[in-house]
């Protein structure tokens, strides 16, 4: 089983739902990404979406763009981003990472190249998001060869017949989008949530995470109460982009708003 | 006329996935799949229908001006001395580009979509303005996002798009050009999916705007096929056609693909020369990757980030360029070169003072490149160039190369 399945699997035992709280890789900056990556699990993480900056992160707001853009300041690659990881588990073996972002910094790399350094650093997933189901073929197949879960992203937009499509091809978790929109930009309607959470879950037999929109405990627990993950990304890169100056800040300040969101989710 | 008989057809591309080899494709985040798969049922039906086409055809016709002439630069030919050189003056036809073929069908599919706003990306301005003037038309909403740098260097454009009641979009993010316009426009589209349609202006993109710009854009090489059995009773020996995007090129190349012995030569940015990275020429110094919705040839790092570009012409000026060229590339059907933005700038010069003709900067690429190469063919040997746009829109730049900062217009 792998770390992220049995994740779910011992969250499911206590009815407690994963937080998975999203940050760039090398933002503000490089040396700066494993500390934070403990503190997220401090502050109560479950599972880490660690993001590869692009320079042209077409899906993403403002906010993730200007983490880009930071980590990029500095050449964060992909490369430094599988070390950041292998770094990360000489003292954290438990808690499952998922890289995410965009997949010309893969195929710049070669797939093979990638998946085998991914699998080495103890990396558990990969969430490419301009990788749909129809493009990833011999990739997604290279991919799982190395025991890396490959998740998906599910939006309102996705018909019916396409979420069972997508079940087929994705392991660990889906994601749902939960607005059509970029990272960052719009409060999330749970009431929608809702009803597209059960449409999906009658197709999709894996835990559905939900993102885009989460940026208060508030809304984090209304989410838990009907998903079985809360993905929080610009809320915590917000932080990040106030205190770029002062790292330790920055990372006090994300594990404020990740426990926040913690809390107000076991309180249910 | 001129296929050579031993020669094998090429195949029918795209595939229904929108591949041309490993190239092309829909690489995009799934907000947008549904809407490209809505667009890709909706064009499949249309593009059958006779309705659509006649409505389309009377547009090109009545309201942009077709056909456009096929004309024999006599005078430049004796300048150069060789090869004869023909122009496919796209820049005669309304609104001064070749990008109006390519709106007029997006506009007729929107129509037809039942979509009530539309959006669209623009480099040098020309598709921005040739995408205003199909939504005055239609009485649509009209947004264009532009880089704010391109802004700057192509005011008249931007101006242009505002009489005709568009709303112009500074783009501020990356390198504030074409490629980070292109983000911007994808972005409002997710965020807007459901009432916005997105005329995209290149054969570039997520499948399937590859196939139905390329399609609109096609008229350019069957109109050009046409008129040389008329005007020259052969076809030329060689096509050429500037690229950024490549729809201009692509249009003309398409329905050449199968007359074997017609070179299709393509010519890209090279900006302050290819020995650099200042220039904007991924099919001869690039490495295919994945941008915009598809994989192609790209301008990018050992890391895979894209690159910043630099070309004297804003609507060159772009990392990528559409799937099909880099399939024809791959294939040996297509040759693909550079042009400086010196040796544009000289075309541009002297295609004005030779022929009264003032090209678009890049139009003026093609230019140059068959100039250079008319030199060494026969009189009897004939080139095409497809001369894309018109240069009002760049008296700015040329004026501020040549040390006059304040032109107003």
């Amino acid at each position: 089983m792998s770390r992220i399945a049995a994740l779910f699997s011992e969250l499911n035992k206590t009815g407690k739902k994963a937080l998975i709280p999203f940050v760039t890789a090398g933002d503000p900056h490089p040396s700066v990404t494993v500390d934070m990556m403990h503190g997220l699990v401090e502050a109560g993480a479950d599972i880490i979406e660690l993001g590869v900056p692009f320079s042209d992160p077409m899906a993403d707001g403002p906010t993730i763009q200007l983490a880009c853009e930071r980590a990029l300041m500095h050449n964060t690659s992909l490369r430094d981003v599988i070390s950041m990881v292998t770094e990360f588990r000489t003292k954290n073996a438990n808690t499952p990472v998922v890289l995410m972002g965009y997949l010309n910094p893969v195929e710049a790399m070669g797939y093979e190249t990638f998946a085998k350094a991914a699998q080495q650093a103890g990396i558990d997933g990969v969430l490419m998001v301009d990788m749909p189901p129809e493009e990833s073929g011999e990739n997604a197949k290279i991919f799982a060869d190395h025991g890396l879960d490959i998740i998906y992203l599910i939006a309102p937009t996705t018909t019916d017949a396409r979420i069972s499509e997508i079940a087929k091809y994705s392991t660990g978790y889906v994601y749902y989008v939960s607005i059509k929109g970029v990272t960052g930009t719009a409060a999330i309607d749970v009431d929608d949530v809702s009803k597209n959470l059960e449409r999906i879950r009658s197709r999709v037999s894996i835990p559905v995470g939900v993102g885009f929109g989460i940026n208060n405990g508030e809304a984090a627990a209304a989410v838990a109460s009907v998903a079985d993950g809360v993905i929080v990304g610009s809320a915590l890169v917000n932080k990040i982009a106030a205190n770029a100056a002062q790292p330790d800040v920055a990372i006090a300040e994300v594990k404020t708003v990740l426990s926040e969101m913690r809390t107000a989710m076991d309180k249910q | 006329m001129s296929n050579a008989k031993d020669m094998q057809d090429f195949p029918v591309l795209p595939d229904a996935k929108g591949h041309f080899g490993i190239f092309g494709g829909r690489f995009v985040s799934e907000t947008l799949s549904a809407a490209l798969d809505e667009l890709d049922a909706l064009y499949t039906r249309l593009s059958q229908d006779p309705a659509f086409q006649k409505e389309f055809d009377e547009d090109l016709a009545h309201y942009v001006g077709r056909p456009s002439p096929l004309y024999f630069a006599e005078q430049l030919t004796k300048h150069c001395g060789g090869a004869k050189i023909y122009f496919k003056r796209e820049d005669l036809n309304h609104t001064g580009a070749h990008k109006i073929n390519n709106t007029i069908g997006q506009a007729l599919l929107a129509k037809y979509s039942g979509k009530k706003k539309i959006i669209a990306e623009t480099g040098a301005g020309q598709h921005g303005v040739a995408t205003a003037t199909v939504a005055a038309r239609l009485g649509m909403e009209c947004k264009v996002f532009m880089g704010a740098t391109d802004i700057e260097r192509q005011k008249l454009n931007v101006y242009r798009m505002r009489l005709l009641g568009a709303e112009v979009i500074s783009v501020e993010s990356g390198t504030k050009t074409l490629k980070d316009a292109m983000n911007d426009a994808m972005r409002h589209w997710v965020t807007h999916v459901d009432d916005t349609f997105y005329i995209l202006g290149t054969a570039a993109g997520p499948h399937p705007y590859p196939k139905l710009v390329r399609d609109f854009q096609s008229i350019i090489g069957r109109e050009t096929i046409r008129q040389c059995d008329e005007q020259l009773g052969r076809q030329p020996d060689a096509v050429l056609a500037c690229i950024g995007g490549g729809s201009n090129a692509i249009g003309m190349f398409y329905p050449y693909l199968n007359m074997h012995d017609v070179r299709m030569i393509g010519v890209e940015a090279g900006g302050l020369g290819l020995s650099g990275n200042d220039h904007a020429a991924p099919l001869c110094k690039g490495r295919p990757g994945v941008l915009h919705g598809n994989r192609t040839y790209l301008m990018e790092d050992d890391n895979g980030q894209i690159m910043g570009t630099h070309s004297v012409s804003a609507g060159l000026d772009y990392p990528g360029v559409g799937p099909e060229h880099s399939w024809l590339k791959d294939i040996g059907r297509a040759e693909y070169v550079a042009a400086t933005d010196d040796e544009a700038l000289d075309a541009f010069r002297a295609l004005t003072r030779i022929e009264g003709i003032m090209p678009a900067l890049e139009t003026s690429h093609a230019i140059a490149h068959a100039m250079k190469m008319a030199k060494d063919m026969r009189p009897d040997q004939v080139l095409v160039v497809n001369l894309s746009g018109r240069g009002d829109k760049d008296i700015h730049t040329v004026a501020s190369i040549d040390g006059l900062e304040n032109v107003d217009v």
